[in-house]
């Protein structure tokens, strides 16, 4: 049972999980009996009553209600068995612990934000602490996207004219992997974010430096690592490589030909538009799909991330 | 048989027995022949003989879409398509297969075949409007082709707002195609229906109608109820990227999720619009290769109107991680769990027609009890997926993706195959290759389950669909299940190799090569081209395999309706007046 588990679903690392699989494992097993039932059946019927000669006799029989109502009663029984199973499962993962610590998300083709209580924003990372009820308030900034972490079984769609939540108590320190499970465009199977579970010291360790990790970094050093952490090279590739959005190999100093027919210069203004006003200027042969990164990136960040692209000539 | 006394005077009607020709020198294939007589026909077997044609091309294409997704799978990342072609790829795949194959599959293609001949009849009760449902279907298709070369569409089947009024590409030409196709949906309903109420035979009774019917019957008042739905949906879609209008874009004040309400209200019981002519195919088959009354005639009929009726109020269960209430949620699960026992007697009352039968494990049998296999499983991921909390786990992974091809094509395109395998003799009076076609079949199952139940583990440990690129620990799971895609190709390469031969060189069929009590086999095979030389008269029902053949040919003696048929030839004419309300 265990093995099966194991194969069949990912580890159990929320306190729902264990609720949610339960039920599965019983709606797998009770249709698999009567699976092999049917197909007992069947196969039995096949060989037993095949054809024996042209003129084979069958007998009369229309129906037998004392069957028909066993057969429509027991399912019925069943599925209202799973109907309250699943509804109670439900009801625990939507409604979240009054005391469940609080952290926003926000979807953005194609990244993941994390807006923690001291202002401090992470891209694609959620940190959580163990142990706590942990609530997200989730908006989309553009189309519709769905936040999906399997290691928890939970999920929900992410919508731009409203807040949606999702609540979980993560069990022990570790990482997961987060999904957006909501066709959302070209890049729709690389939005894709990680989990970090710390333990409750650890993460209140981290919550107070994260902001300020970045201080003694050199800038081409720092702007490495921010197109990386902002989720950036999603689209971007510091190679020469096309992705959904120009390479930034060879971008700083080159000639854009704009969407309009107009052409620009690269320089540090253009560079710093593109990262809060993205759709402004669009390069010829490229859709404006950027979200905006006002208000996630400060001035010495998109300094660094300029001071970066000035290396990869 | 209800008689009417206190209206009027009780009809004596003298019926004499019409043997088929078993050789016919005349039928609807030789008479009126030439590309023009085709395409001005009004008959009902030619035009289902043209969906037939047209929803095999779609079949190619979308099967062809189908191979390259798998193929692309095999690895994460690039391999040969960049990701806004796979987005594209799914997305025709997706609408191309439900649009333009699987819903006018049954319905338009053998249902307009087999109607009329099931219900005595001459034709359809509009026969013009039919064949102007063919084009409007065909203009549709024009228009989705035309998406395809000018832009594209990357939105998937089901158009989602926002993202769908943002996208370039040309969502415009494709969702109007769509929108044009569902008038041809909605007349072939609307036919259908008059058809059945008006131009039964006599004696042809609610009680004696074959089940097929019945089925068609519930799915033409899904289609004529639900499509125009579809239709507003994608009106307010057009005024919204066209006009500026803001219905469903939140940044013009509308709210997607409207979207999605008015999408499964028509796209949910399009589902049953897929799957329940199926149902009516498969009772036919498994009477019919069983030779025995099928068990539970009422429940069968009856449990198609219920699927039809509930259908309607089960949408919201697309949409349980969507933001709707959780007092919506919940009611919508209730009801889907209730959908749930129609189709599970159904199950059950075709294994009982087994019981104690006459099998024949001919290829039309193989493919209905594919279906009953495929479907149940097909029957019990929904049951899954109902489930609330455990949905919120599934929701829009694999296990849905390999959920819904378990019902529409372990289910639907099973029965359709069944249904295609069983009525080709009638259709051309000719036999394909039983050796080949058992072959075919049994490749068909082995790679279709090879193919998705890998799919089922794959959702369940997380992979979510729509998916250009996934981690690593799912390729192991992608790559059989691309091999499976493989071997199902295979199948159906060589099912068009044998079809094509019995076409050109095939063996003559005769009227009646299953032995069946149906009404479409009591006529010489290919059917002439009015159907049947005389009227009908109906005094059994359609699966009374207790009773003699003769009792099933039974027609008016007398000549009728200008039809100068061989009234006095040697044929044995019926003693017994039969009587008639």
């Amino acid at each position: 049972m265990n093995r099966f588990s194991e194969f069949m679903l990912p580890p159990q690392k929320s306190t729902i999980a264990e609720g949610t699989d339960a039920l599965f494992h019983f709606i797998n097993i009770t249709s698999v009996i009567l699976l092999i039932g049917i197909t007992i059946a069947i196969v039995y019927f096949s060989w037993k009553y095949r054809r024996r000669s042209d003129n084979d006799v069958t007998p009369v029989i229309t129906h037998n209600s004392a069957l028909e109502i066993t057969w429509s009663v027991i399912p019925l029984i069943l599925v209202m068995i799973v109907f309250g199973w699943g509804l109670n499962g439900y009801v625990n993962l939507s409604t979240a612990p009054d005391d469940a610590y609080e952290i926003r998300v926000v979807g953005k083709s194609w990244l993941w934000e994390f807006h923690y209580e001291t202002g401090f924003v992470s891209v694609n990372e959620l940190h959580v602490p163990a142990d706590r009820p942990v609530k997200l308030v989730m908006s989309s900034d553009d189309v519709i996207h769905s936040f999906y972490i399997p290691d928890f079984r939970i999920k929900n769609d992410v919508l731009p004219n409203r807040y949606s939540t999702v609540w979980f108590e993560a069990m022990e320190p570790g990482e997961s992997v987060i999904f957006c499970t909501e066709y959302c465009g070209m890049a729709h199977s690389n939005m894709m974010a990680t989990t970090f579970v710390h333990t409750q010291e650890d993460f209140e360790t981290w919550l107070i430096t994260a902001g300020s990790a970045d201080d003694n970094m050199d800038p081409v050093e720092l702007g490495e690592q921010l197109v990386t952490r902002n989720a950036c090279t999603t689209c971007h590739s510091s190679d020469g490589t096309v992705l959904q959005g120009p390479s930034y190999q060879g971008l700083f100093g080159s000639e854009r030909v704009l969407e309009s027919g107009e052409t620009v210069i690269a320089d540090e203004n253009y560079i710093r538009e593109s990262i809060l006003e993205p759709n402004a200027k669009i390069v010829e042969g490229y859709q404006p799909v950027m979200p905006s990164y006002a208000g996630s990136l400060n001035d010495r960040q998109i300094d660094a991330i300029i001071e970066y692209i000035k290396t990869l000539e | 048989m209800a008689t009417n006394e206190a209206t009027t005077s009780i009809k004596k009607l003298q019926v004499r027995r019409f043997k088929p020709d078993e050789n016919p020198e005349k039928h609807y294939l030789n008479e009126e022949t030439g590309i023009w007589a085709w395409m001005t026909t009004v008959d009902h077997k030619k035009i289902g003989l043209m969906y037939l044609a047209s929803i095999t091309v779609f079949f190619f294409i979308g099967g062809m879409l189908a191979l390259l997704l798998r193929t692309e799978l095999l690895s994460p990342a690039r391999s040969f398509m960049d990701a806004d072609v796979y987005n594209q790829v799914f997305t025709l795949h997706g609408a191309i297969m439900i649009f333009f194959f699987l819903i006018p599959s049954v319905p338009a293609a053998l249902g307009n075949f087999v109607l009329p001949l099931q219900l005595g009849a001459k034709d359809v009760a509009f026969p013009r409007l039919n064949l102007a449902s063919y084009y409007i279907y065909v203009i549709g298709a024009l228009f989705t082709i035309f998406a395809i070369f000018t832009g594209g569409v990357d939105t998937g089947w089901t158009f989602y707002t926002p993202y769908s009024a943002t996208t370039s590409g040309n969502v415009m030409a494709m969702t109007f195609g769509v929108f044009v196709l569902g008038f041809s949906s909605i007349l072939t309903g609307l036919n259908f229906i008059v058809t059945i109420h008006k131009l039964r035979a006599p004696g042809l009774t609610w009680n004696k109608l074959p089940l097929n019917l019945w089925g068609l019957y519930a799915t033409s008042l899904i289609q004529v109820l639900a499509t125009p739905v579809l239709a507003i949906t994608l009106l307010l879609l057009t005024m919204e990227r066209l006009l500026g209008i803001g219905i469903f874009d939140p940044n013009l004040g509308g709210d997607p999720v409207l979207y999605q309400h008015f999408f499964w209200f028509y796209s949910h019981p399009a589902v049953y619009i897929m799957i329940v002519p199926g149902f009516g195919i498969i009772s036919e088959v498994i009477s019919t290769f069983s030779r025995k009354v099928i068990f539970g005639y009422w429940a069968i009929a009856l449990s198609s109107l219920a699927i039809a009726f509930i259908g309607f109020l089960v949408w919201g269960h697309h949409m349980f991680t969507a933001g709707q209430s959780s007092l919506a949620n919940m009611v919508f699960s209730f009801l889907t769990f209730l959908v749930g026992i129609p189709t599970g007697i159904k199950i059950f009352n075709w294994l009982a027609t087994m019981y104690k039968g006459s099998i024949d494990l001919k290829t039309p049998m193989l493919y209905a009890l594919v279906f009953l296999f495929l479907f149940t499983i097909g029957g019990f991921t929904g049951i899954m997926l109902g489930a609330l909390s455990v949905d919120i786990h599934l929701h829009d992974t694999y296990y849905v993706v390999a959920h819904f091809h378990y019902v529409m094509m372990g289910g639907m395109v099973m029965a359709f195959l069944a249904g295609l395998h069983y009525w080709w003799p009638k259709m051309f009076g000719k036999m394909y290759n039983e050796f080949w076609a058992r072959i075919s079949c049994g490749l068909i199952f082995v790679g279709f389950n090879m193919t998705f139940l890998p799919q089922f583990v794959m959702g369940a440990q997380g992979m979510p669909r729509r998916y250009f690129n996934y981690i690593d620990q799912f390729q192991p799971f992608h790559q059989f299940s691309t091999m499976g895609a493989y071997v199902m190709g295979i199948g159906f390469f060589i099912m068009a190799g044998y079809l094509f031969h019995s076409l050109r060189k095939g063996e003559r069929s005769g009227s009646n090569p299953w032995g069946s009590r149906a009404l479409e086999w009591q006529t010489s095979s290919p059917v002439p081209l009015h159907n049947f030389e005389h009227t009908p008269v109906i005094i059994n029902g359609p699966y009374d395999y207790h009773k003699p053949m003769s009792e099933f040919q039974l027609g008016i003696a007398t000549s009728h309706n200008g039809h100068d048929h061989h009234a006095g030839d040697n044929t044995d004419i019926s003693k017994t007046e039969k009587e008639q309300a």
